[in-house]
């Protein structure tokens, strides 16, 4: 009973929300919507069984991927006003299109049931109660689906390689450190001694002569980086 | 497996939230056609139907299969993510507009 209600009501919350992101004015307020859909989902997990899926989308999509919206919305100077110049014409054939599709699935709905076989065809059967969700999990995830676990994980890998060679640029005039040149100085470096206690006053600052090959690479360096 | 009494939570009230979650992804594509942050939103939000249509029959099969399968869509969807959103701050950095129609550069 009290799961009854508490499924309506996440589920409710879940809609109007899921509404919100899609037909806020402001999309900063469609990623806080976004947020408040993705903790309402995460209910529904919990009530259906799903624990750690549960804990997962909070911290994967809450705390990663809705924050990660949320930096890129505001950090772009963007002209939302424009953006919405066609909306109202491309409303009717949204509402048709997705009208039509949730029928089709309302259709698909009603006339469907689990085949008699269903629980002899089950892959990897949840242990039950004496197993959290989580060590279930844990138990198939790295036994039957390694494979799975390491692509998932190389997919995320390809996703960081890919976004930090997108997104990065090299800047004129940053410093940066040259280890070869460093290593090839060692020749121009002079050790001496200098007395001990005298200060500046007596010995006058002290600097390493100029290395002579490095002002046309850095020309090259910076014309090469202005080309980009 | 539920619908045994009226107020049971069966497959079916998770399906059907599933699908209209879907199709208000799929309404927010062809609504918000300009602003591709909002789209990828709308991805978003279809990804997460699917999930909860994994997550339903998983639990109603008693098969965690359904699980480890959301786990691996929960991965895909946040590349996807990242990856779109780094796409859309070059574009804005190139063009200082993120329209989305105005996008025929590779004349796909």
């Amino acid at each position: 009973m009290i799961a009854a209600l508490a499924f309506y009501l996440f589920a409710a919350i879940l809609i109007a929300s899921a509404v919100m992101v899609v037909t806020a004015r402001n999309p900063v307020h469609s990623v806080l919507f976004l947020i408040l859909a993705f903790f309402n989902a995460a209910a529904l997990f919990l009530i259906a069984g799903a624990e750690f899926l549960a804990m997962i989308l909070v911290i994967v999509y809450v705390g990663a991927v809705a924050v990660l919206f949320l930096f890129v919305v505001m950090m772009l100077d963007i002209d939302f006003a424009r953006l919405r110049e066609g909306f109202q014409r491309y409303a009717p054939i949204g509402a048709i299109i997705g009208g039509i599709l949730f029928l089709e699935l309302l259709l698909v709905l009603s006339g469907w049931s689990f085949a008699d076989q269903a629980d002899d065809l089950r892959l990897s059967p949840n242990p039950g109660a004496s197993v959290t969700n989580a060590a279930a999990l844990g138990r198939i995830l790295y036994t039957d689906y390694v494979y799975l676990f390491q692509l998932a994980g190389l997919i995320l890998l390809v996703a960081m390689i890919g976004a930090i060679v997108l997104t990065h640029r090299e800047r004129a005039g940053t410093k940066r450190q040259d280890i070869a040149v460093q290593v090839a100085r060692s020749g121009s470096v002079v050790l001496e001694e200098v007395p001990v206690g005298a200060g500046i006053k007596a010995l006058g600052i002290r600097r390493p002569p100029e290395p002579e090959a490095e002002p046309p690479k850095v020309t090259h360096d910076a014309h090469h980086g202005g080309h980009h | 497996m539920g619908g045994i009494t009226e107020m049971t939570i069966g497959l079916a009230h998770y399906l059907t939230v599933s699908a209209i979650l879907l199709v208000l992804g799929i309404f927010g594509i062809f609504l918000n056609r300009k602003n591709v942050i909002v789209i990828l939103m709308s991805v978003e939000l279809i990804l997460l139907s699917v999930n909860l249509n994994f997550v339903a029959f998983s639990a109603f099969l008693d098969d965690l299969a359904g699980q480890v399968f959301a786990m691996f869509v929960l991965t895909v969807a946040a590349a996807e993510a990242a990856i779109g959103l780094a796409i859309v701050v070059i574009y804005f950095r190139n063009r200082g507009s993120i329209e989305v129609e105005d996008i025929s550069t590779l004349k796909g």
